[in-house]
């Protein structure tokens, strides 16, 4: 299983890279709970997972992956200050509406973050926009008219945006197509996975 | 009926051992009704173990030879395939301490006096029904439980189990459920026991005495209680402002449907049900509070926890709101507990936990496989 999960998804593979044995996570909008499964299998972590959709709940619990339902958006009241090593958002955060309150929270909880998004600003898209059409591609197979993503943005505007509010960026891993990029990474890289922390 | 139980046949447990109530009161000797359902393994590891809520009793699943239409209050979530799988599991319901369904209680016989217990019969609380579950576990021969589950009521027995025998259980369903009641709740029974108490045929509890029933009493306390179970949505979609007899009357006889359905809730409850368990059983639900030591402070009281937790609410549920279940959650997740939390969306009020919901099934079902598969290792 742990294979084709990676291969499907290759930011987990970063994401498990990052994380010490016995650490304890969560991670929001957790979707069917591959990731916590795969971390508990590699990394033997102590695993939530926030999920708001009814058939991903029941999926996580079919999956053995404790899961609260809850919609992130409205805040990670049940977690208290420092509760875990790392809070991950995972693809999520393009489809996250109050990004800026959530990006707060996520450092609130977890001493540390890891965020993962698709890039804008990958030529690919780039081009797309060029020709005069919204950007469909692995990392964002969506129409303009059904998409959930509402806030998508570039490795260049994610990175102002932890500049302006005291987020330090520890780490990054940039990809296309499961492969690491480390040139012009904003154009040439299609996904990223971020390692950030408060700063100070 | 191919996913029912079938037949099945209450069972009764007598203990000896006298049992000290929280109170300090003693019971020298009592019984228990209980059911089972499915087969205990060797190894005895697949007990599950089913808390009712206030109104409920040890005749969970399938029915009587003698009286096939008496099925039992949870037969659609237990049995062969179902969420709670008979096939899987070893299923025990029992009727607690204090009820009127055949366990010791105030409408029984005290040997010491010959006449019914009625009002010297204990205040009984949720530790004091989860110490003689206990013993009735042990009579079975059931060291550790492969769950225990309980909505309600019910649910604040299975989280006692989780702090009282944290060795005895290995997951706990907690089911539209909370840490303890808040004043409305309290309130609301406080009302009930009033209807009941006020009754002139209540006779301070001792009205078997008297050869009658405070009918009365029992009616309001459970037509009040049937509001608060349902959601103000659900009343509104069954019974809107629908006259029985479809013009306005100006009467007090019975005009809208909603009185007739309260009214019929009422005398059906007051038929069957003692007043002094139902008493006993709104003071259960009030007393609860396993913070109420600990500074209020339930992240310490779950730190004795060790089961795994499966916590349900409904949106719907205002009597127990998932506002409460996230507080259970919160302790849990303070102290570093499996937990998993689903809020089912639901249009029937606290009463949803009763009901087939496709989501609130699937969550159980697959909850309760992984507990089967943990079983069978």
């Amino acid at each position: 299983m742990n294979t084709s999960i990676i291969q499907s998804r290759p930011d987990f593979a970063a994401i498990a890279s990052w994380i010490p044995e016995g650490s304890a996570v969560l991670d929001l909008g957790c979707g069917d709970g591959s990731l916590l499964r795969y971390l508990r299998e590699t990394r033997k972590v102590c695993g939530y997972g926030v999920e708001i959709s009814d058939a991903n709940v029941a999926t996580c619990i079919a999956n053995g992956v404790n899961v609260i339902q809850n919609d992130l958006e409205s805040g990670l009241a049940d977690f208290e200050n420092d509760a875990f090593d790392f809070v991950i958002l995972s693809q999520t955060l393009q489809a996250t509406k109050h990004t800026e309150a959530l990006m707060k929270e996520i450092l609130r909880v977890g001493r540390e973050g890891i965020v993962s998004f698709p890039n804008f600003g990958y030529w690919k898209n780039r081009t797309q926009v060029m020709l005069g059409k919204m950007p469909v591609s692995n990392d964002m197979p969506y129409q303009w008219y059904d998409t959930p993503n509402v806030h998508l943005c570039t490795f260049s505007d994610f990175e102002n945006l932890c500049n302006t509010h005291s987020v330090r960026i520890l780490e990054r891993q940039v990809m296309t197509a499961g492969k690491r990029v480390v040139v012009f990474a904003n154009l040439l890289g299609s996904m990223a996975v971020y390692r950030v922390k408060r700063a100070g | 009926m191919s996913n029912s139980v079938g037949i099945v046949q209450a069972q009764c447990a007598t203990f000896e051992q006298p049992l000290i109530f929280k109170s300090g009161a003693v019971l020298p000797r009592y019984e228990l009704m209980y059911e089972t359902y499915g087969t205990l393994n060797a190894d005895k590891s697949n007990a599950i173990l089913i808390c009712h809520a206030l109104s409920g009793h040890h005749h969970v699943a399938g029915y009587y030879a003698d009286d096939t239409k008496n099925i039992g209050w949870w037969d659609n979530m237990v049995g062969p395939g179902k969420p709670i799988d008979t096939l899987k599991f070893f299923v025990i319901g029992l009727n607690n301490l204090g009820g009127c369904h055949g366990s010791t209680g105030p409408s029984s016989i005290d040997p010491a006096t010959g006449k019914t217990y009625g009002s010297s019969f204990p205040v009984v609380t949720v530790e004091d029904w989860v110490n003689a579950q206990a013993r009735l576990a042990d009579q079975l021969g059931i060291q550790r439980f492969a769950a225990i589950i309980g909505g309600s009521l019910g649910g604040m027995q299975a989280m006692q189990w989780a702090l009282a025998y944290p060795d005895r259980v290995a997951h706990v369903l907690a089911i539209a459920t909370a840490p303890h009641l808040t004043a409305q709740n309290i309130a609301f029974n406080d009302v009930a026991r009033n209807a009941i108490l006020t009754d002139p045929d209540f006779h301070g509890g001792d009205f078997y005495e008297h050869g009658v029933v405070p009918t009365r009493g029992l009616r309001l306390a459970r037509m009040l209680g049937h509001i608060t179970y349902l959601s103000d949505d659900a009343m509104a979609d069954k019974f809107g402002r629908e006259l029985r007899h479809g013009k306005l009357n100006f009467s007090y006889d019975i005009e809208f449907q909603i009185e007739s359905y309260l009214r019929y809730q009422g005398d059906k409850f007051a038929a069957y049900f003692d007043a002094n368990t139902y008493l006993l059983m709104t003071k259960a639900l009030d007393y609860f509070d396993p913070a109420r030591d600990l500074d209020s402070d339930l992240n310490r009281a779950f730190a004795a926890a060790k089961a795994k937790f499966l916590v349900v609410s409904f949106t719907t549920d205002w009597r127990f709101s998932p506002a409460r279940s996230h507080e259970i959650v919160h302790a849990l997740l303070h102290n570093r507990r499996d937990v998993s939390y689903a809020e089912v969306t639901s249009d029937h009020g606290h009463d949803s936990f009763l009901m087939d919901d496709a989501q609130y099934m699937a969550v159980m079902k697959n909850y309760l496989d992984r507990v089967g598969e943990e079983c069978a290792r």
